[in-house]
């Protein structure tokens, strides 16, 4: 150890020492002496008897008022109807619910209340003093440690002949293989071509009618007003069901709004993509996924509530705040020939959240026509 | 009568006789009018010359004097024709209208300024501006005889169209900017369809024609259920979700059991 | 009957005994049982360590135990909750009682919920009562942590332990995580939506990912099977090794204790396990239990019923998760949306950064600093005695920051909560919190530090002066003085227990190292600065004597001592430094820089 690294050591007040010994500390470091464990003050229950009997009593009480709960709990829980209601005050909550939390969670608190204030007022108090070890195994350990691990060590042979902990370790290392390649069936592989049936298409298409969630009526465009938003399905997805009928509708969810076209800008590439100021959108958001249908009718912007991504529904979808970094497709429409609203074709681009082989060139940015 | 000839040249006489003509002729006017007949739609003209006299002092210096509106001037107010009588029921009915402060984000609500019948008189005035949606009829906004299926389907329509702005209890939401979707939970019937049917400030329109009224009437519908139940699991804690639990499981729990932890720990107090 | 006088011989003679005490009737009883367990078990032998094993009394020790009597309550609800809850996403019909949801269609998973909820007696209580305590154990784990970091607990020979910790504690939230999204309503089913949105961004591997986690694309039909297995059989067996081996160090190493009398750091003052602490944490279970008890009957909490069946067309105004992912849900809100589009590939910096680098970095600097800490001092020595805060004031500055750090994400997970309670702009609170998570840990550490400081010379004040009582004298002269009591011993030792740490002085060039070695070594000593300089000394024996003896001819105004800043002392008003201007040799430690 050079010079430098012992007097940076310096002053840290320890005895190196041997590892077996716990540091002591010298003078410097302590100005002021132990002055030894404070003199052990009686307790009021310590000296005085009545005030001992008074806790025991209490204490007594205590564990006491438990059984009396737990029959409570029992009661309620056979007697009291599921459908009865407690309305008072600022309570409106479910009788047998809230006595059944009320008598089990005073039960509870009762007997650890007893508990600690038997240890508190009654328990002998006086505090016990013991010694520590150092954490480190004393010198005998780890001499007979080292040595009989050298000694094994050389019985094995492993030292002369290598080539046998070689090939043990190569074969154990071997087996992650295996283990590995297990779970490759974990979920299908997303292939270019899987992508392109999955994640990248969803079931629009030409001529598919628009039509409202839930109630599944079609959208007559002249039907809707400006300021009108309506959250939209296609038609299609009243054939699919469970788990398929979640996947489609995870990426076919649009919202239909009109606006008027005097007010927005209408690129030239995307005029024949709207009817009279009436544009349809995905609802799905391009951040993360979350179905956005925060619509403010006057600023045409559609907000997110999941991460506050914005878009501007009168520019082409695009971003205008929050942590989104693309616009939201907008689905090309038009009116078929009783004057509901179908598509045009399905999305241009693929819908919701950004992944790594995503080719996002063709999404609508700031300044295209 | 001689008290009062005594005092003819009282200069209190003349302003006296004034007060008692004024009385007079009101009274007169009061017990010989004929009464009034409210209308939903149309309104009589009698209602809609008083709404037009009320809309002149208390409503034309943002809306203009004929509705148009102003955009250009210090103190703003868009153009009324065409937002139809349930506009004006929603807005005045629930005090967001007359907006007292200009510049705010949006107009909060405050106690209603206008009786019933002055708000109907409002409204028959304004429908007469352009046509627009008009105030629904109670049959539309009852909810009473709603089946059990379609207060469950209303929910659906409800957490579809609704509860991005709203929130699930309709407990309300924020907007950007400062402005902010209002709380349902004190919210009449009639105010809720109304404000679906013409869509106020940032709330987009959901016209008759496509969330057809037998769909306002199960969201509304369920909304009453909703609201009326009980809180089955305890205090609802706001109804905001996960923040106010977070906030409470700290406050109560971890804050709770502290206390409980000093009190274990405590020295206590000694005999000496 | 009477018994011949045992024969007395050389060893018995010498070996004292104490008389043993009368053994009661429950013991009288519990012989022949016990005998039959010792002599196959060896229970004797196993628990004479730790019968009168001696643990140190403090309320903020309990803070840990709040978080292992909560994991006890989630194994033991958890286990009834298994008993009706079905794991599957298979569409049914909804035929119960909650007739708000009456003919809607649902997953299995989110029918049992609810039939647990509404059809099992005592079960919304059960469930409830899971929640509550899975919230409190993480609260608890974060509170406990903190403890442990502001006094030091974590230096040598805990440092394992320590990371023992952090490893509970991001296991526990993912098992939070994953409990949560079990009942697949809207708010968690939206959480899992923005899970699979995370994932797929992720760089080169994202979809690879996304579809390995979800057997497919989003929402697929095993998601909620396979976080079923991870909620209850994976996480929980990972964390319960963790807890024995964490509690196992903490019983093997003893407790740490707080300065004191009759405290060092060669030994444990405080009371027996039996009797006084098993009553103590034994009834704390119970108290723990009750309040998580009542917490679930009074204090609703996740009312699935109220957000429906999730569906991937719906969500809610608010949608946040659990309070502990509001850090990370901060992050992800408050990020400027930064995405390349290179070629025909997507880099989605906006998602990936705050998603998984915030995590990242949480756990990561919390798993460091211990050896940051140990690289800065070079200390190498056992440390049992616990820090006061304010005597680090460095180490308790940087986690006031973290702290401030880790509140503005989450103010920023809550930000259109924010933005409607208190009335402000949605738009405002993001920008200002961009800044503001930068600015705000800046600033916490530079007044954290002073008033650590400010502190410091308090304590340093009652050393030197004593207590102030409150009494003023007037001297025959008029002048005015405050009388001071002189601090008792105890409190004296208390205020000087603590280690000091050298803030030392660059080194110069050295024949036994390279130039990089001694890079590193200057760079430590700059951080040893950086960590150190401001500390106060202690004051030495000698100036405490002095002190004392000032303070017996003590009186009038006109020398200095008018009880605030010791302006006679040093130069720069902060009482004692580790380093005087000019002298290296001086101080504890400090590195002269002549001797080389």
């Amino acid at each position: 150890m050079s010079e430098l690294e012992r007097s940076a050591s310096a002053g840290d007040g320890h005895a190196t020492g041997t590892g077996t010994e716990v540091d002591l500390h010298p003078e410097p470091q302590y100005p002021v002496n132990d002055p030894g464990h404070p003199e052990h003050l009686p307790r009021l229950t310590d000296v005085d008897e009545k005030a001992a009997d008074r806790a025991t009593r209490q204490v007594a009480t205590m564990f006491g008022i438990v059984p009396v709960l737990a029959i409570g709990f029992a009661v309620t829980y056979f007697a009291v109807p599921e459908t009865a209601y407690i309305d008072f005050g600022f309570l409106h909550v479910g009788l047998q619910h809230t006595l059944l939390g009320v008598t089990a969670g005073l039960a509870l608190l009762l007997i650890g209340i007893g508990a600690v204030q038997w240890a508190r007022q009654l328990m002998d108090d006086h505090e016990m003093v013991d010694y520590r070890h150092s954490a480190a195994s004393d010198r005998d350990d780890r001499e007979y440690v080292v040595t009989e691990l050298q000694k094994g060590t050389e019985e094995s042979k492993i030292t002369r002949r290598k080539v046998l902990g070689r090939s043990l370790a190569g074969a154990l290392v071997a087996m992650g293989i295996p283990l590995v390649v297990s779970f490759a069936d974990l979920g299908p592989w997303p292939t270019k071509r899987r992508r392109a049936a999955t994640i990248e298409t969803t079931i629009w298409a030409e001529g598919v009618r628009l039509v409202n969630d839930i109630t599944y009526v079609p959208i007559k465009a002249s039907d809707l007003e400006i300021g009108q938003l309506v959250n939209g399905q296609p038609e299609n997805l009243k054939d699919l069901e469970g788990t398929e009928l979640l996947q489609a509708k995870a990426k076919s969810s649009i919202i239909v709004v009109r606006m008027n076209p005097n007010t927005i800008q209408i690129p030239a590439s995307r005029q024949d993509w709207q009817v009279g100021g009436i544009l349809c959108y995905s609802k799905i958001c391009t951040h993360v996924g979350c179905p956005i249908s925060l619509w403010e009718q006057q600023t045409h912007h559609l907000l997110c509530p999941c991460h506050q991504s914005t878009f501007d529904l009168g520019n082409s979808g695009l971003v205008v705040f929050g942590p989104a970094a693309r616009a939201l497709p907008q689905l090309p429409i038009t009116v078929d020939n009783e004057g509901y609203l179908v598509a045009r074709s399905g999305f241009t681009v693929p819908v919701g959240p950004s992944y790594f082989e995503r080719d996002s060139r063709n999404d609508f940015k700031e300044g295209d026509n | 009568m001689a008290f009062l000839a005594a005092r003819r040249r009282h200069p209190a006489a003349r302003v006296l006789l004034l007060l008692i003509a004024l009385f007079v002729m009101g009274a007169l006017s009061t017990l010989l009018a004929p009464s009034q007949q409210s209308s939903a739609d149309t309104g009589t003209s009698q209602q809609v010359t008083e709404g037009k006299a009320l809309f002149t002092v208390q409503c034309s210096s943002c809306h203009g004097l004929n509705g148009e509106g102003q955009t250009t001037a210090v103190i703003q107010g868009p153009p009324l024709a065409g937002v139809g009588a349930a506009s004006v029921e929603f807005q005045v009915g629930t005090g967001r209208m007359p907006m007292s402060q200009q510049g705010v984000a949006q107009a909060p609500v405050h106690p209603v300024r206008f009786s019933p019948e002055e708000i109907a008189a409002l409204a028959a005035y304004v429908a007469t501006l352009g046509p627009g949606p008009a105030i629904p009829s109670p049959e539309e906004y009852d909810t009473s005889g709603v089946s059990e299926e379609d207060i469950a389907r209303g929910g659906e329509l409800f957490r579809t169209n609704c509860s991005a702005c709203h929130n699930f209890e309709g407990a309300g939401g924020a907007l950007p900017g400062g402005k902010y979707a209002p709380s349902l939970l004190q919210t009449s019937n009639l105010h809720i369809y109304e404000a679906m049917v013409t869509g106020p400030q940032q709330m987009p329109v959901f016209n008759d024609d496509v969330l057809r009224p037998e769909d306002k009437k199960a969201i509304i519908a369920y909304l009453n259920d909703l609201h009326s139940r009980p809180n089955q699991g305890g205090l609802n804690l706001g109804g905001l979700g996960p923040v106010s639990e977070g906030l409470w499981a700290w406050i109560i729990g971890i804050g709770g059991l502290i206390i409980f932890a000093i009190w274990i720990a405590a020295k206590g107090v000694k005999a000496k | 009957m009477a018994r011949p006088a045992a024969t007395v011989t050389e060893a018995t003679a010498t070996r004292a005994e104490t008389p043993k005490p009368e053994l009661g009737p429950v013991f009288k009883r519990a012989a022949a049982p016990a005998d039959y367990l010792d002599q196959r078990l060896g229970v004797a032998k196993l628990s004479r360590p730790f019968i009168r094993k001696v643990f140190p009394d403090h309320w903020s020790f309990l803070l840990g135990e709040i978080a292992l009597y909560s994991f006890v309550v989630l194994l033991l609800t958890g286990v009834f909750l298994t008993i009706w809850y079905k794991p599957s996403m298979a569409e049914v019909e909804y035929e119960g009682t909650y007739q708000l949801l009456h003919g809607l269609s649902m997953s299995q998973s989110y029918e049992s919920t609810l039939h647990l909820s509404f059809d099992i007696r005592g079960g919304l209580l059960v469930r409830q009562i899971h929640h509550w305590a899975a919230m409190l154990f993480l609260a608890a784990m974060l509170a406990h942590s903190l403890r442990v970091f502001f006094t030091g607990a974590f230096r040598k020979p805990r440092e394992l332990n320590w990371l023992l910790g952090v490893a509970l504690i991001a296991t526990g939230l993912i098992e939070g995580f994953a409990g949560y999204s079990l009942p697949d309503d809207l708010l968690s089913g939206t959480g899992l939506r923005f899970v699979d949105g995370l994932i797929r961004s992720i760089p080169l591997i994202g979809t690879w990912a996304e579809f390995f986690v979800f057997g497919g694309e989003f929402p697929g039909d095993i998601i909620v099977a396979r976080l079923y297995m991870v909620h209850i059989l994976l996480l929980p067996a990972i964390i319960l090794g963790l807890i024995a081996a964490h509690l196992a160090l903490v019983v093997y190493l003893k407790h740490t204790q707080f300065p004191g009398p009759g405290r060092n750091e060669t030994n444990v003052v405080g009371y027996p396990v039996f009797p006084v602490y098993m009553a103590k944490a034994g009834g704390f279970f119970f108290i723990v239990f009750g309040v998580l008890v009542l917490m679930g009957g009074l204090m609703q909490i996740n009312p699935v019923w109220t957000y429906g069946p999730y569906n991937p067309a719906q969500v809610t105004a608010g949608s946040q998760p659990d309070w502990y992912m509001g850090f990370v849900e901060g992050a992800i809100r408050i990020m400027p949306n930064w995405e390349s589009h290179i070629g025909g590939t997507t880099w989605s910096w906006n998602v990936a950064i705050p998603g998984l680098g915030t995590m990242g970095l949480f756990f990561g600097v919390m798993a460091l600093y211990p050896f940051i800490e140990a690289w800065v001092t070079k200390d190498k020595a056992e440390h049992h005695i616990l820090e006061r805060p304010r005597n680090n004031p460095t180490r308790t500055a940087f986690g006031i920051a973290a702290m401030t750090w880790y509140g503005m994400l989450w103010i920023g997970g809550g930000n259109d909560l924010v933005a409607t309670q208190f009335h402000v702009s949605l738009n405002a609170v993001t920008y200002i919190l961009r800044v503001a998570v930068f600015a705000a840990p800046v600033l916490a550490f530079i007044i954290t530090k002073r008033i650590c400081i400010g502190l410091q010379r308090s304590d340093e004040e009652r050393l030197l002066h004593g207590a102030e009582t409150g009494i003023i004298e007037r001297d025959p002269s008029g002048a005015y003085t405050e009388r001071h009591n002189p601090i008792s011993q105890g409190e004296a030792y208390t205020l000087t227990q603590h280690r000091e740490y050298a803030a030392l002085m660059p080194a110069e060039a050295d024949d036994d190292l390279s130039d990089g070695q001694l890079r590193r070594e200057n760079l430590r000593r700059r951080a040893s600065r950086f960590y150190f300089i401001d500390t106060l000394r202690k004051p030495t024996r000698a100036e405490l004597e002095a002190a004392a003896h000032h303070g017996d001819d003590h009186d009038s105004i006109g020398d200095g001592h008018d009880g605030n800043g010791h302006n006679g002392h040093n130069g720069n008003g902060n009482g004692h430094h580790s380093i005087e201007a000019g002298r290296g040799a001086e101080g504890a430690g400090a590195v002269p820089s002549q001797t080389q």
